[in-house]
């Protein structure tokens, strides 16, 4: 039997660019990235970074869209490789993908609906045609789109944020184990975000659906997801329950990107000015070292020396940063 | 300071004309860190091309005025404009950090911009960039570096440094932290307004982001459909939300801490049709029978507020 839903281990990702004009170069995109999604009850996990953290490399290794160098993604205990060789279609419906990009997910010769007639045909979700019809028009009204505005169009007749909600009818049909959300909602209206994300934390309740939610940005996080992982140019620096990582975060990094968040209260501004050094740095590859040492205000010789591993510090929270060690 | 009058931005297409910019007029006065906020295709970037004279067909400018330094800059021809646009008026346009070119140095692109404005010598103009840069927080290392070698944050300040190089009196500066992480962002906003506090700048600063204008603005200006629907100073339009709009735009935001988020049902309307009456009536919840006849006005419903909407007539 497996325990958890999800679990990473070592999941190391290296690139190699150039070739031709250009010396060859390996850029590690992910460095030795484990963590896992408990299977007993569906969890909501954040994975927040900047850009170039590596989220998008980790949802393609979740998907099996990429392999990684070294180290193992397991779903439910079994490499991803091997379902994907042995039952390729019961883990695509189990593991299912939100992309960030609502415009390039469609083909634009096709009506909008075949997406969610492929994934019944495919899936084999219904016996007939009457069945498929019903289910898809069931669905679209509990995801709050009316059919008669949707079904027949196509894509570019459509807004984002009606395309990026017809992604999660399309969830709701297939009814996944996991979904890996890749910036859902960064393309998105802000007064349309709110609708579209409720709709995603309600088939953790509904469904019993965990979700991989993947973004920049620390808000939308904080809002729907119950742990929060903390990448940083392609390592976990922190992770922890919601709650306890937004109140208290531990690495100077995290405490740095939380201390940045605007808050969208003119009464609650910025105070202290910030460093133009802890802001910016040079880009380099980082061999073993802590990748925030340049920027750390407490920064110690060993830093610079060694990768700091993940400490277990409390209740199911973990920081990579000698401080806690 | 910067004033504009019934500005029209229009595209020529063969359904029609697509109103992006359609009757805004506001003024910003000497010193200000004015901001101008709404959604995506609301016509904000449309807005900053017709007040520059930018705009290229298929867009036209039907009606409208701008006037600053009191002339009006949409009557100038193009070479006086020149004089004004990029000297006395900075432009960073959205992604701007993406057109610095990749194969020459930092330092001479600046001093390139410098002279090509500027009667003075080559020293002079180095010493110029120079100082450009240490007041936007670079160490001077970066001008014998190329842009491939900065990071996002770091382009983004050279951009501001040569923005500054030439004095400007106002600096338009339109979505300046797309595509930068927080950290960097909120290193760019405060340089904005350290630019503001410490030598009197005027900014106009454009972006979608509410909590952006919450912490560094001192006047809003919210645009919804081609109009500008409330303006007010930031203090009271976070305190005081006047229109349906804008209260909605707030409550719609995502903020740590916060557990209940709440959207504007229905969608952006298109500007190739927008509805009659006013705009926002087929997703406000307060709409009336005569929302949907008259468009609502813009009316001072109290000092320094602006909205234009029927409920406080």
């Amino acid at each position: 039997m497996y325990q958890s839903l999800l679990e990473l281990k070592n999941v190391t990702k290296i690139f190699s660019v150039g070739g031709y004009l250009a010396s060859k170069k390996t850029i590690k995109a992910l460095d030795s990235i484990s963590f896992t999604m408990p299977s007993d009850k569906p969890v909501i996990t954040a994975l927040v970074g900047e850009s170039g953290s590596g989220k998008t490399t980790l949802a393609r290794l979740i998907l099996g869209l990429l392999e990684p160098t070294s180290g193992e993604v397991l779903y439910k205990g079994r490499k991803v490789s091997d379902w994907l060789k042995k039952d390729k279609i019961a883990y695509l419906k189990e593991v299912q993908p939100v992309f960030q990009d609502p415009y390039s997910t469609y083909n634009p010769f096709y009506r909008v609906e075949r997406v969610l007639e492929v994934a019944i045909k495919k899936f084999k979700l219904a016996s007939n045609k009457t069945e498929r019809q019903e289910m898809i028009l069931k669905a679209m009204k509990e995801m709050g789109l009316r059919p008669e505005d949707i079904l027949g169009r196509y894509p570019h007749q459509l807004s984002g944020g009606e395309r990026q909600r017809l992604m999660l009818v399309r969830l709701l049909l297939i009814k996944p184990k996991l979904i890996v959300a890749d910036e859902p909602v960064s393309m998105i209206d802000v007064s349309l975000r709110a609708i579209f994300l409720d709709h995603l934390a309600s088939f953790k309740n509904n469904l019993n659906t965990s979700c991989l939610y993947i973004t920049h940005d620390l808000n939308t996080a904080s809002y729907i997801s119950d742990k929060i992982i903390v990448l940083c140019r392609g390592r976990v620096v922190e992770d922890g329950p919601k709650e306890d990582l937004i109140k208290e975060p531990l690495h100077p990094y995290t405490k740095l990107l939380i201390s940045s968040i605007p808050i969208p209260d003119p009464k609650n501004r910025w105070k202290e000015k910030i460093e133009s050094k802890s802001i910016e740095f040079f880009k380099e590859s980082e061999l073993k070292r802590c990748i925030f040492s340049e920027r750390c205000p407490f920064f110690k010789d060993i830093c610079g020396r060694e990768t700091p591993p993940l400490f277990e510090v409390g209740h199911d929270r973990r920081v990579a940063c000698f401080q806690y060690c | 300071m910067l004033e504009v009058i019934d500005l029209r931005v229009y595209y020529k297409s063969i359904w029609g004309d697509y109103k992006s910019v359609d009757g805004v007029s506001f003024s910003i006065d000497e010193g200000d860190f004015f901001s101008i906020a709404g959604e995506s295709g609301c016509g904000k970037s449309t807005l900053v091309d017709g007040i520059l004279k930018l705009v290229k067909p298929p867009g036209y400018i039907p009606t409208g005025k701008v006037f600053f330094d009191g002339k009006n800059l949409l009557a100038l021809k193009e070479e006086e404009l020149r004089k004004i646009r990029g000297v006395k008026l900075a432009y960073i346009p959205q992604g701007a950090m993406n057109s610095l070119n990749p194969v020459i140095k930092i330092e001479e692109q600046m001093i390139d911009l410098i002279l090509d404005h500027n009667g003075i010598d080559k020293k002079n103009a180095a010493k110029i960039a120079f100082s450009s840069l240490k007041e936007v927080g670079l160490q001077t290392e970066v001008a014998k570096m190329y842009p491939h070698q900065l990071s996002g944050g770091m382009k983004q300040r050279v951009i501001i440094a040569m923005a500054i190089s030439l004095k400007p009196s106002i600096i338009i500066a339109d979505e300046p932290t797309t595509a930068l992480d927080v950290v960097a962002q909120r290193g760019i906003l405060q340089l904005l307004r350290r630019l503001k506090d410490e030598y009197g700048i005027t900014v106009m600063f454009i972006s979608h982001d509410m909590a952006c204008h919450a912490q560094v603005s001192d006047k809003i200006a919210i645009m919804y459909a081609g109009k500008i629907v409330e303006v007010d100073s930031t203090f009271n339009l976070f305190e005081n939300p006047a229109h349906p709009y804008t209260k909605g735009l707030l409550s719609a935001i995502p903020s740590i801490g916060k557990t209940y988020i709440k959207g504007i049902p229905g969608m952006a309307p298109s500007p190739l049709n927008w509805p009659p009456g006013c705009r926002f009536h087929p997703r406000c919840p307060k709409a009336m029978d005569i929302c949907a006849e008259m468009e609502p006005s813009m009316e001072e419903i109290a000092q320094g507020k602006w909205v234009a909407c029927h409920l406080y007539r």
